[in-house]
């Protein structure tokens, strides 16, 4: 591996001193980078795709609790890991849709390792971002991407560039975009808290920068508001992928659903994974299923309209066309799982919220 | 290990004194800070045990237990881990009032969950990890949750078969696992 220094650091303001400056661009070499987890930094310093010069452990410091809020929500501690997240109880019982989520992801160690701050902040699984042997705009600015005439299985459908095509990796940031988290952050400049929806970015002309938090920003906890009321009973997480275990997503849905006693949709969530630069949501269709009755023609109108704009990447066998339907069969799955209760993922669906199913 | 392009940023190199306590012995070692727990075990302290196979976190391979909890131990540093408890297959078995196997270890035997081998180490360590955990109730949910562990000899059967014996104790492997809960409609695949 690359030659670093390395810094453990026990007070939050130690570690916003110890970072420095830094440049706008996620992959630029010579800097100094936070490590927590460190499963995916630590991957792809040794393909040399990252290269910082130092790394400032930040898991002395005391940002490992999950706690509730005042106001009926939660919060995740940045330093809290995948699986402590899952399991607990106050996510499993007010927000099954989380837990699903992680426990989609990754394996069990890999959960046992990984930060909640740092699932945020990893990088795309891209082939070519991942090859120095080959262009690629994300890694080089301006130097090209293959994936755009090559192999697309696993990129965007939504919102890429003529730059970049690559997804956010994550299954927990589709859920957390779903839930509307909030992402509390600090840097020497003081806090602040940006919306999950305005934490990654779209790639554009800039696909070397993957989310709005800038250089000396340390994320310290995510949090959640608190959910509406129906969608602890009603919420999939819905994972499509070439095995059934351990891989990332081809699509994944992240859906929440409230029905009214009058049987009615009062408001419905839903977020897709693997087909954009960002977890991609749509508020205008979601609300194409307000007032409406849950039925699987409104949840294929909703899909449709969630869609609308996607377009097939890659080329011949790379080709990535077969995305778009899927997404839209997907989207229509998860709403009606949702609509039958609640997927957990964990084996365990009889959940505190089971008698509310239908 | 100064085989990148040089760069003006370039830190100079790290050594670190770290204290583990590796198979109930306590170690007290001077590390580089780029060398992973893996090499660490490897190559600095010959516990073979645990072995290599991808070095990037997708084989399971490297698995181990720090503080009880399985981990891949290719992806994360050896400085990271200072104070920690680390146990390998190595420190499996009672050699203590032994010699006696782990009872996971004599599962393993039993039902011929291996072939070559070379993934025996960390699955054995994975499946510590998951009873230590204690989520697993059938042999569905030992199958999704050894999934971080790659068996090219496809042992998979004898595997699940093995930790289930351990894991679940009675329960007998391959019945309808889900029999005895109710089940939601249109369950997603975990």
């Amino acid at each position: 591996m690359i030659n670093f220094a390395y810094l453990p650091v026990s007070a939050l303001e130690t570690a916003l001193e110890q970072i420095g400056p830094g440049p706008g661009s996620t992959t630029s070499a010579g800097f100094g980078k936070f490590i927590a987890g460190g499963t995916n930094l630590l991957d792809l310093m040794k393909e040399n795709v990252m290269r910082p010069a130092r790394l400032v452990d930040i898991n002395p410091l005391a940002l490992n609790s999950i706690e509730a809020l005042p106001d009926g929500g939660l919060r995740l501690g940045a330093l809290a890991r995948n699986a402590d997240t899952a399991y607990h109880a106050l996510v499993q019982s007010r927000y099954p849709l989380l837990s699903a989520a992680i426990l989609a992801g990754a394996s069990a160690q890999i959960r046992n390792m990984a930060s909640n701050g740092g699932n945020l902040l990893q990088r795309t699984r891209c082939y070519y971002f991942y090859d120095t042997g080959v262009p690629c705009n994300k890694r080089v600015p301006g130097s090209g991407c293959p994936a755009i005439s090559g192999l697309a299985r696993l990129h965007a459908i939504l919102g890429a560039s003529e730059q970049c095509i690559a997804t956010h990796p994550s299954d927990m940031c589709v859920a957390l975009r779903a839930l509307d988290a909030v992402v509390q952050v600090q840097s020497p400049r003081g806090g602040r808290a940006i919306a999950m929806a305005d934490f990654h970015r779209l790639p554009g002309g800039q696909p070397d920068i993957d989310t709005t938090l800038a250089h000396d920003e340390l994320i310290t906890s995510i949090d959640l508001p608190p959910p509406a009321p129906g969608f602890a009973a009603h919420s999939a997480y819905l994972k499509l992928r070439d095995r059934a275990s351990y891989a990332f997503a081809l699509v994944s849905v992240a859906a929440a659903l409230d029905i009214g006693a009058d049987g009615l949709v009062k408001e419905a969530r839903i977020a897709l994974g693997g087909v954009a630069h960002k977890p991609w949501r749509d508020p205008e269709a979601e609300a194409l299923l307000v007032g409406q009755v849950a039925s699987p023609a409104a949840f294929a109108q909703a899909a449709q309209h969630l869609l609308r704009g996607a377009r097939a990447q890659g080329v011949g066998p790379g080709s990535n066309a077969f995305k778009i339907p899927m997404a839209q069969r997907a989207v229509v799955r998860a709403l009606e799982t949702a609509l039958a209760g609640t997927v957990t993922n964990t084996g365990n669906n009889d959940s505190d919220n089971a008698e509310d199913a239908p | 290990m100064a085989d990148t392009p040089s760069s003006a940023a370039l830190a100079a190199p790290s050594q670190h004194t770290i204290e583990l306590r590796i198979n109930r012995q306590d170690y007290r070692l001077e590390v580089q800070s780029w060398v992973s727990l893996l090499d660490l075990l490897r190559d600095k302290l010959q516990l073979t045990g645990t072995k290599k196979g991808c070095d990037h976190g997708q084989c399971g391979a490297c698995t181990v237990l720090v503080d009880g909890r399985r981990i891949n131990a290719c992806l994360t540093l050896a400085v990271m881990q200072n104070g920690r408890e680390i146990t390998t297959v190595e420190g499996l078995a009672n050699l203590v009032t032994g010699p006696e196997l782990h009872p996971l270890q004599q599962a393993f035997i039993d039902h011929d969950a291996f072939q070559c081998g070379y993934c025996t180490p960390g699955q054995l360590c994975s499946a510590v990890g998951l009873i230590n955990e204690g989520h697993a109730r059938t042999p569905d949910d030992i199958r999704e949750l050894m999934s971080g562990n790659i068996c090219r000899c496809g042992a998979y059967p004898q595997i699940v078969q093995a930790v289930s014996d351990v894991a679940l104790g009675s329960a007998k492997p391959g019945t309808a696992s889900t029999a005895s809960r109710p089940v939601t409609t249109g369950v997603v695949p975990a």
